[in-house]
């Protein structure tokens, strides 16, 4: 792990109530640059709504969300202009969604995809726009004539992937994923993990990863958050959290788990 | 556009207001037109009326036109180029008969063109307006249907979306194969559909010293472009914008410079080109220029290819 002083976001205390009912209560960390997160529980415990808070798409009740920009240091996300927050959601930042479906554009070829966000940021050239596009599609194991295929001729792992290689495209330093394994079959996921593991360590991507498989959780992140009704009830190293388990949901969690 | 009418169109005696809207009406599409020319490209909401022809024969021109058209104005109607069409026509009438203004099929005695596809060939002065008949003035809405979208994106000028659609045309077709309602950028600003016109007239609508108005009467959008205002085609830097062109000559006056329409004349193959623009092509043919297919000429010519 990358020995970074600076955190490359901050969260502090948040908490998301959805009127009487709690989303997610006083959670704080920090995440560092090349860091991987990753944040497990069942269903309904307040990850996705963590995570929607913190990668700025849900302002919270309560609570602050700081980044590291690039440029101008480090800035509250709720607090600077919507202009700038979704150039940070398009340029340094990274979403990558459980059904590729809602991460793709479906009715453009995959090199369209891939290219959307370098056209976004000011990218004018076809040629160099499509070149990228392809050693893209490389990278993620895909092959380069399907550039032009629609999203919709590729199986669910290929989908994806793209949607990996699109999200990645402008090397962003922070990826937040919800269950980007989910809905996917059992070699197709360790494929993908696999994948995912070499990106995130040849680009030292800070990833914030939600899942509720905790095999994906062990093999991918650094430290592990658990989560349950709402309240971070556990964290540490991944390795600490999944081997001596404390709490007693953790410890209900991990026993669940099929050994061999 | 100096009247503002209230009375009664006496000439024909109807049961109608002038220009068939009533006063408010028309002070409300002139408030929006106004905001239109004050933001160029700039979509306003206006609240479009029924018009007693059907959404997509021009209910958003008529509208723009009934708003602006004064008793001394003269207006020219063209669909597809051709002030002799049903749709051209039928418009014509309609204004002739509810404002009883004067009309033409000549571009230079027109002060008011109202246009379905065509910008005219022979340019257009600053004391003329062009009002556009659009069906769909959202340019992004190929590839972003929500409309609270749309509008963020023009907001902040996230435009990279309109060039994934250049760049999906040029990778299936090795070149940009948009032929018609070409984006353009307005003014270093919006993003514009300039209406389902051929990608032909775009440069004509760069600094045109006419006023241009938009009028979208099923989507009730009203935009504008002001005299003199900059307009450029979206490309790539390696695919830059480029005009159609014809190897052939207008079989009628051979201009080589305009528009051309292809006719099929039978099933035997044969084809002729013609100036899609009917006032500049009979100009041209009062002036003496004679196509190969002009009935003046000897038969036989270059009919077969």
């Amino acid at each position: 792990m990358t020995q970074n002083n600076t955190p490359l976001l901050r969260v502090s205390d948040l908490t998301m109530m959805y009127g009487d009912r709690v989303g997610c209560r006083n959670v704080s960390f920090d995440l560092r640059p090349g860091e991987v997160l990753g944040i497990v529980g069942e269903s309904g415990s307040g990850k996705s709504t963590l995570l929607r808070s913190i990668s700025a798409q849900q302002e919270p009740t309560k609570g602050v969300v700081e980044y590291h920009t690039r440029i101008d240091g480090i800035r509250d996300v709720y607090q600077i202009s919507e202009a700038q927050r979704r150039l940070l959601m398009r340029t340094d930042w990274a979403f990558v969604h459980q059904n590729a479906r809602d991460g793709l554009r479906m009715n453009v070829s995959a090199g369209a995809n891939i290219g959307e966000r370098l056209m976004a940021v000011g990218d004018r050239h076809y040629g160099n726009i499509r070149a990228a596009a392809g050693n893209w599609l490389g990278k993620v194991e895909i092959a380069e004539e399907r550039l032009d295929d629609l999203p919709s001729t590729f199986s669910g792992g290929m989908q994806q992937r793209l949607q990996i290689a699109r999200n990645l495209v402008t090397s962003p330093r922070l990826v937040f994923m919800d269950e980007p394994t989910g809905g996917l079959d059992v070699s197709v996921q360790a494929r993908l993990l696999d994948l995912l593991r070499g990106l995130v360590h040849d680009l030292n991507l800070a990833v914030i990863i939600v899942t509720h498989d905790l095999a994906v959780a062990r093999l991918l992140s650094h430290r592990l958050m658990v989560m349950q009704g709402g309240a971070v009830i556990e964290s540490g190293l991944t390795d600490q959290v999944l081997d001596d388990p404390q709490h007693a949901y953790t410890q209900l969690l991990v026993s669940s788990i099929l050994q061999n | 556009m100096e009247n503002t009418q209230t009375s009664q169109n006496t000439e024909t005696g109807a049961a109608y207001n002038f220009a068939y809207l009533d006063e408010q009406t028309k002070r409300m599409i002139r408030r929006a037109l106004l905001k239109a020319v004050a933001i160029p490209g700039y979509q306003v909401p206006f609240a479009g009326r029924e018009m007693p022809m059907p959404y997509g024969w021009g209910t958003g021109g008529v509208q723009v036109t009934a708003a602006v058209i004064g008793p001394d104005d003269t207006l020219k109607v063209i669909d597809q180029g051709a002030d002799d069409t049903t749709n051209a026509v039928s418009i014509r009438q309609f204004f002739a008969k509810t404002a009883g203004v004067a009309t033409t099929e000549k571009t230079a005695e027109a002060s008011i063109i109202q246009t379905r596809h065509r910008i005219p060939e022979k340019p257009l002065r600053d004391d003329q307006i062009l009002v556009y008949q659009v069906p769909i003035p959202e340019p992004l809405r190929f590839l972003e249907p929500r409309e609270t979208e749309t509008r963020k994106m023009h907001a902040l000028e996230e435009y990279g979306l309109m060039h994934v659609k250049l760049y999906e045309d040029i990778s299936r077709h090795g070149h940009i194969a948009t032929t018609y309602a070409y984006p353009v950028m307005v003014d270093g600003r919006y993003v514009m559909d300039p209406s389902p016109t051929p990608k032909f007239d775009n440069p004509k609508m760069n600094m045109m010293p006419a006023l241009q108005l938009f009028g979208a009467g099923r989507e009730k959008r009203i935009y504008a472009l002001p005299p003199f205002t900059r307009v450029e085609s979206l490309d790539f830097e390696d695919h830059p914008f480029s005009v159609q062109s014809w190897d052939d000559e207008c079989g009628m006056c051979s201009a080589t410079d305009s528009y051309l329409d292809e006719v099929i004349l039978d099933d035997k193959g044969n084809r002729m080109f013609v100036c899609s623009d009917t006032d500049y092509c009979t100009e041209r043919q009062d002036a003496g220029h004679r196509g190969p297919q002009h009935h003046d000429q000897p038969l036989g010519g270059k009919a077969a290819e």
